[in-house]
């Protein structure tokens, strides 16, 4: 098989080589980038945010993640794609501490976090979305998006009971918190209870809230699932503008569309391993990622019919 | 034999002042500690009894056992509470809402069945409780334990007086702080957790922490209740700390309306209203002959009026489900 026999259907349209941005070098190495897409496991980037080492997960007998070694790359938007049962979500998980790995260990910026609880890791810059939203959806959009700032004088316990220590921050947030709300077309909806937003409305809410704590890595899980088509395009501008102000992205989604039309690198899972990661264009023509979607060929060659 | 024989004023007067009196200000502290727990935090705790003994017995006995002054006494008293929110909420805030729940109910029988125990007995006086540490408390009484205290019909004796004046004055304070920290960020980080505690770690908050706070606060003002309740009854008995009281409590909370201010407040209030009435009112019934022995006797009436409350809140849960004070707009986001 060659790449010619990918089904358009399955890969949409393909992203052409010069959209990409020009500072993104390593990309655009011939060479190299051949030699990527064809490794199966983790190749070095050159600045990476995140370092996935020998990352092991099993549930009982199934082993959900493993991972032997997979670098994300500083400042650009990485889509973690794959059939369902891949891993993406348990990667996810362990990468933010919400569930441990049986052995392995996960870096950030060069220093490991494996132990760090949650809490800890949004700390340090790694926030999440969840696939299923989560809006609290008894505090209002506005509370939902203050709740997201880092570093808060007014959430100890004994200094809250004094307004003076925290006033003024608590203004700088909301100042943010109106911004970023208008921003998202949320803001006429600021003093709602964030119950009443749309589904739409709130996946645009938690990754609003997700900002609000000026995260160096956003990791996205399903950022459109279940979001309108017009809603869709507006937070995947969201999405695509966050890299330019320094932010590093990390996306599951199941829209091949979608991940064309954002992605600078793509990584492909099957069975909890990375089996491929290269440019959207050339992932498509990947023999292990079309095995991995339609079903692999390779034992049965010769064999039964 | 008519409604009009009787005696309407009495039952009245009496309505009043219990839901003025002790009880209404011991319920209603406990149902604030508890709004704390599960209307702002959303811990389920089914053993607020136990932080209302703990607080009792650590007053009682700061001053029986160790002589300590009744200032020093009250603190010991909520550090009594505090350690029990620690024994409990440490090995079960890091797990499903549902453990705390489970831990909170055998806990607090544990507590009383200690209390009561022969090996305690040294100590805490078995059965018969604790009565020598109310000495220091009415020294510190700046009423007159002879005279009654109040406006116009509604009257307490002087030693009363004071245990419900300490105790609406500590209900006053334990609501200010309250107020105050719901519109802080602290507030915003509980409410959060109560709402849905991953996405409070995804954003860099220490859920467990807080909930850990959490749960000592209204454990602390739990204590209080049974302090409140040691100096009005000037008797500290582990068998008025049975299970059944935590769930008056609650009552009382969901009367009112889960995490709103003034909900435990005025849920006390009109659930003793409600019991005085009721027993004022069948006894009276009963006595005229408009109840037919067959049917109830006098002897029965306090047994009955705690169904008639039990019928009055289905009615409130089929009417008004968010309670006399909560948001209906809220309450319907949970269908959504």
């Amino acid at each position: 098989m060659s790449g010619s026999n990918v089904p358009s259907r399955l890969w949409g349209r393909i992203r052409r080589r010069d959209e990409f941005e020009p500072d993104l070098g390593w990309v655009l190495d011939e060479s190299r980038r051949k030699w990527m897409v064809e490794h199966t496991s983790g190749v070095t980037k050159p600045d990476p945010a995140l370092v996935i080492k020998n990352l092991r997960r099993a549930f009982g007998g199934l082993t959900a993640v493993d991972v032997d070694h997979l670098e994300i790359q500083r400042g650009v938007i990485t889509a973690l794609i794959g059939p369902n049962g891949a891993g993406k979500t348990t990667l996810f998980n362990l990468l933010t501490g919400f569930d441990r790995p049986d052995s392995g260990s996960v870096l950030l910026d060069g220093k490991d976090i494996e132990r760090m609880r949650p809490h800890v890791r949004a700390r340090k810059g790694m926030v999440r979305t969840f696939q299923l939203t989560k809006a609290l959806t008894k505090l209002s959009v506005l509370e939902n998006m203050k709740l997201g700032a880092r570093d808060q004088v007014g959430e100890g316990f004994a200094r809250s009971l004094f307004p003076p220590l925290w006033r003024s921050q608590e203004k700088a947030i909301e100042e943010r918190a109106m911004e970023l709300l208008e921003r998202f077309s949320l803001a006429h909806m600021a003093s709602e209870y964030a119950g009443t937003l749309s589904g739409g409305q709130r996946k645009l809410l938690e990754m609003a809230r997700a900002l609000m704590s000026r995260p160096a890595v956003v990791m996205l899980d399903e950022p459109v699932a279940g979001v309108n088509p017009a809603l869709t395009q507006s937070l995947l501008e969201h999405v695509r503008e966050l890299p330019i102000e320094g932010m590093t992205v990390i996306f599951v989604e199941h829209d091949m569309d979608v991940v064309w039309d954002i992605s600078d690198w793509v990584v492909v899972m099957a069975e909890g391993k990375v089996i491929a990661e290269g440019l959207a264009e050339d992932i498509g023509k990947n023999q292990a990622v079309i095995d991995a979607y339609l079903g692999s060929g390779d034992d049965n060659d010769g064999e039964a019919p | 034999m008519t409604l009009a024989a009787v005696d309407w004023g009495f039952i009245l007067i009496q309505t009043v002042e219990t839901s003025l009196g002790l009880e209404a200000a011991v319920y209603a502290l406990a149902a604030v500690g508890l709004n704390v727990h599960f209307g702002y935090a959303g811990l389920l705790n089914f053993g607020q009894v136990g932080f209302v003994a703990m607080g009792a017995y650590g007053m009682g006995l700061s001053v029986t056992l160790w002589s300590l002054n009744p200032f020093l006494a009250l603190l010991v008293g909520m550090g009594f509470a505090t350690v029990f929110a620690l024994i409990l909420g440490v090995p079960t805030l890091r797990l499903r809402g549902d453990y705390l729940a489970i831990v909170t109910i055998a806990a607090a029988e544990i507590v009383r069945l200690l209390a009561r125990s022969t090996t305690l007995g040294e100590i805490t006086r078995g059965a018969e409780g604790l009565h020598a540490f109310i000495g220091p408390f009415r020294e510190l009484n700046p009423f007159d334990p002879g005279s009654e205290y109040g406006i116009g019909p509604i009257q307490f004796a002087g030693n009363q007086f004071f245990a419900i004046v300490v105790g609406w004055a500590l209900t006053a304070v334990a609501l200010a702080v309250i107020w105050q920290l719901m519109r802080s960020p602290w507030g915003r980080v509980v409410k959060a957790i109560r709402e849905d505690e991953d996405a409070a770690r995804a954003l860099g908050k220490n859920a467990y922490w807080y909930k850990l706070q959490a749960l000592i606060l209204g454990g602390v003002i739990g204590g209080l209740a049974g302090m409140v309740q040691a100096l009005g009854k000037a008797t500290i008995q582990p068998d008025s700390f049975v299970p059944a009281y935590t769930f008056f409590f609650w009552t009382v909370l969901i009367l009112g309306g889960v995490g709103r201010i003034w909900s435990p407040v005025v849920g006390a209030m009109i659930f003793w209203a409600m019991l005085t009435f009721f027993q004022g009112t069948l006894t009276a019934m009963v006595n005229e002959g408009l109840i037919p022995t067959a049917l109830m006797d006098t002897s029965q009436v306090s047994q009955i009026r705690f169904m008639l409350v039990g019928v009055g809140l289905a009615l409130l849960m089929v009417f008004r489900p968010q309670g006399i004070f909560g948001s209906r707009e809220e309450m319907i986001l949970d269908v959504r």
